[in-house]
């Protein structure tokens, strides 16, 4: 017998067109592309990756198309700055045109290379290909600038749409929030007329000292398509930070959030909310990691599954030797509506310290049948009684939210998918 | 209003209702007595629409409808009511909301308008008043969290509040204290009138020095196989069930 050792191919070999204007300095490219040259796709033998796979990625056909739409349909609060971003370029004339006071927001494209060149640095890139990718072949993005003891008053909109078939967007987002700041983003991922597209994004995220910045991440890409979507965040001492993940739609949807929490007296809150049906399959990975005492992050993801998707969430949070007085808290609850519906839900802490008050925890279950039959016996009807539930289950998340627009476009969007109707 | 002919019903292949008979009239309040295990609380199931239970024979009228091919909702929506013996907790949904679109389904079902928030909220003033349950708790999820008398007092709140023609009160009385059993006892005494009518269906014959009934039936194996008048109750209190055993074996 001849046995050969199978070496997997490595990321550079995909066959992918990535041809065009990239950002990022010439460096930090070879840098990201030598990953690329040596770094095999991860498979779920590949902890980080054990319950999504990659083949749909992997064997795409995916190409990089610029793309000019005429309007952008998705704002969702008519009181916003907006910049719009499609099939990973920077669409000047569906962006608002001018700023509040306290903010520079810019696309990268509209920067020159000195200010470009310092950018991206953050961002790990050892065995990260998805980052490794996103670095060397970016095309654009956004860069906000908020400035110290400024709030901002306006939610500042960031949104990308996606169009065309098989498109790949690489979009690199840069935020800042200064000093003692204080700003709410929503940053949507949403598909116009396309087809197995690809969006891989990364935002690197920068809180300062005693700085507030809130962000609604909003998901409802077309069932068809892929997204990896990463926040690398960093915390300094005194700073609040918050972002709300709500993913109504997309086919395999891939959420990494690392926050590393590097200042005393932090406050994280990580919120999420998936609501699947079809075939889709959303995976929440969530890495919170205190390296230093008396911090707080509190993280709460709820799920409801229907017909054949799948949910993964994976939360971990490191607590280092000398963080001391952290509270972390973190908790996963998930419905499936469905018989064929999946969850594989993973919460993890990893404690260094002894000083601390941790807790994890995950439930799956299905909608309570007692119950159910309780409202339908006050003359509701099944629909809406499995609706009241599946509303009530999800509501703690949704409560988290404090921009009543961004309410109101998930109602609308549930509507339209699912027939719920939540507005009360 | 109400007839049952012949009921049989099983769960699991196990008969527990085995040719019930009963006729319940507008104005008319009935109670049901028995000891453990004799199909009082399935008797209640099978009229609320339960679907774990199998119905092999009989009727059910219900104002000139077949009730036994109605779904739970509709019979909910014709006016039947069924105060739960277990009353369940739904974390996250709040009580008015609950029982405005409760209220809103069965007005929409009968061809009537949606109720305004303004009205809606009067009402739910009005009603609460009448079981002295606290404001508070009818804007809190539906009992989570409240007492074992909280809970048989919100049942009774959402009687008032729906306005049903049959309540069927399935050992309401259970579990409460003095106060509490006043309370509600008094609550449904209030809502009687010459349209509607109540089943109370009881272990105890303590509830109905509080809600009088106009007949008494004791369910055993199956079967209502007496009834009476109102001193009938008492006389089962004194007695016990035994002597109607004896009686049936003759």
């Amino acid at each position: 017998m001849n046995l050969e050792t199978i070496i997997p191919e490595v990321a550079s070999s995909v066959n992918w067109k990535l041809e065009g204007k990239h950002l990022l300095s010439e460096d930090l490219r070879k840098k990201a592309m030598l990953v690329l040259d040596n770094t095999p796709f991860p498979t779920t033998k590949t902890e980080a990756w054990k319950y999504t796979r990659l083949a749909k990625i992997r064997n795409g056909n995916f190409v990089a198309q610029p793309a000019q739409l005429s309007s952008n349909r998705y704002q969702v609060d008519a009181n916003s700055v907006s910049i719009v971003f499609v099939n990973g370029h920077f669409a000047k004339d569906l962006s608002s045109a001018e700023f509040p006071d306290g903010i520079k927001l810019l696309a990268l494209s509209q920067m020159d290379a000195a200010e470009l060149n310092v950018l991206g640095n953050d961002l790990p890139l050892d065995k990260e290909l998805f980052n490794a990718f996103n670095t060397a072949y970016a095309t654009d993005g956004v860069y906000l600038h908020i400035s110290a003891n400024m709030r901002i008053e306006p939610v500042i909109e960031i949104t990308h749409i996606i169009t065309g078939t098989s498109t790949i967007s690489n979009v690199r987002n840069v935020i800042t929030a200064e000093a003692f700041s204080k700003a709410h983003i929503i940053q949507q991922y949403v598909t116009e007329n396309g087809n197995a597209c690809f969006t891989n994004a990364v935002t690197e995220v920068s809180v300062a000292k005693n700085a507030f910045l809130t962000i609604d991440k909003l998901q409802y890409e077309d069932e068809s398509c892929f997204i990896i979507a990463t926040e690398q965040v960093n915390q300094v001492a005194d700073s609040n930070f918050t972002i709300n993940t709500i993913t109504l739609n997309g086919g395999l949807v891939r959420n990494n959030l690392n926050i590393n929490v590097n200042g005393v007296n932090c406050e994280t809150n990580l919120n999420g909310a998936y609501i699947l049906k079809g075939n889709q399959h959303v995976d929440n990975h969530t890495v919170v990691d205190h390296k230093v005492a008396h911090c707080v992050s509190n993280e709460l993801y709820k799920g409801v599954i229907d017909e054949k998707a799948t949910g993964v969430f994976n939360g971990k949070v490191f607590v280092r030797k000398d963080a001391q007085k952290i509270n972390a808290f973190q908790s996963n609850g998930n419905v499936l509506l469905s018989d064929d519906a999946t969850v594989n839900s993973k919460p993890e802490l990893e404690i260094y310290a002894d000083d601390v008050k941790c807790s994890h925890g995950s439930t799956t279950g299905q909608l309570d049948d007692e119950a159910i039959f309780y409202l339908r016996a006050r003359g509701i009807g099944e629909k809406a009684a499995r609706q009241l539930m599946v509303g009530a289950f999800v509501g703690d998340v949704f409560g988290k939210l404090e921009n009543e627009a961004v309410k109101l476009r998930i109602d609308q969007l549930l509507e339209e998918r699912f027939g719920w109707d939540f507005g009360s | 209003m109400l007839k049952i002919n012949n009921l049989h019903a099983s769960i699991d292949g196990k008969e527990i209702l085995k040719g019930l008979n009963l006729e319940v009239k507008a104005g008319e309040v009935h109670a049901i007595m028995g000891p453990n295990g004799a199909g009082k609380s399935t008797l209640a199931s099978v009229l609320a629409g339960r679907e774990e239970y199998e119905i092999s024979e009989g009727s059910v009228d219900f104002d000139g409808k077949d009730l036994l091919e109605m779904a739970t909702e509709d019979r909910a929506r014709e006016g039947l009511f069924l105060a739960f013996q277990y009353p369940v907790e739904i974390p996250g949904v709040s009580n008015v909301n609950f029982l405005r679109t409760a209220l809103n389904e069965i007005r929409e079902y009968n061809g009537q308008e949606q109720i305004s928030a303004k009205d809606f909220m009067s009402l739910v003033r009005e009603k609460s008043a009448i079981v002295e349950l606290d404001a508070k708790l009818a804007s809190r999820s539906v009992n989570e969290g409240f007492s074992g008398g909280e809970k048989k007092r919100n049942e009774i709140f959402q009687m008032a509040m729906l306005d049903p023609k049959l309540a069927i009160l399935d050992e309401t009385d259970s579990g409460l204290d003095i106060d509490a059993l006043r309370i509600v006892a008094n609550g449904v005494n209030t809502l009687k009138s010459d349209k509607n009518a109540t089943i109370v269906i009881t272990h105890y014959q303590r509830l109905l020095d509080y809600i009088v009934p106009d007949f008494v039936h004791v369910l055993y194996d199956g079967k209502i196989v007496k009834s009476g008048p109102k001193e009938l109750a008492l006389e089962l209190e004194e007695k016990g069930y035994d002597w109607i055993k004896a009686e049936l074996q003759h």
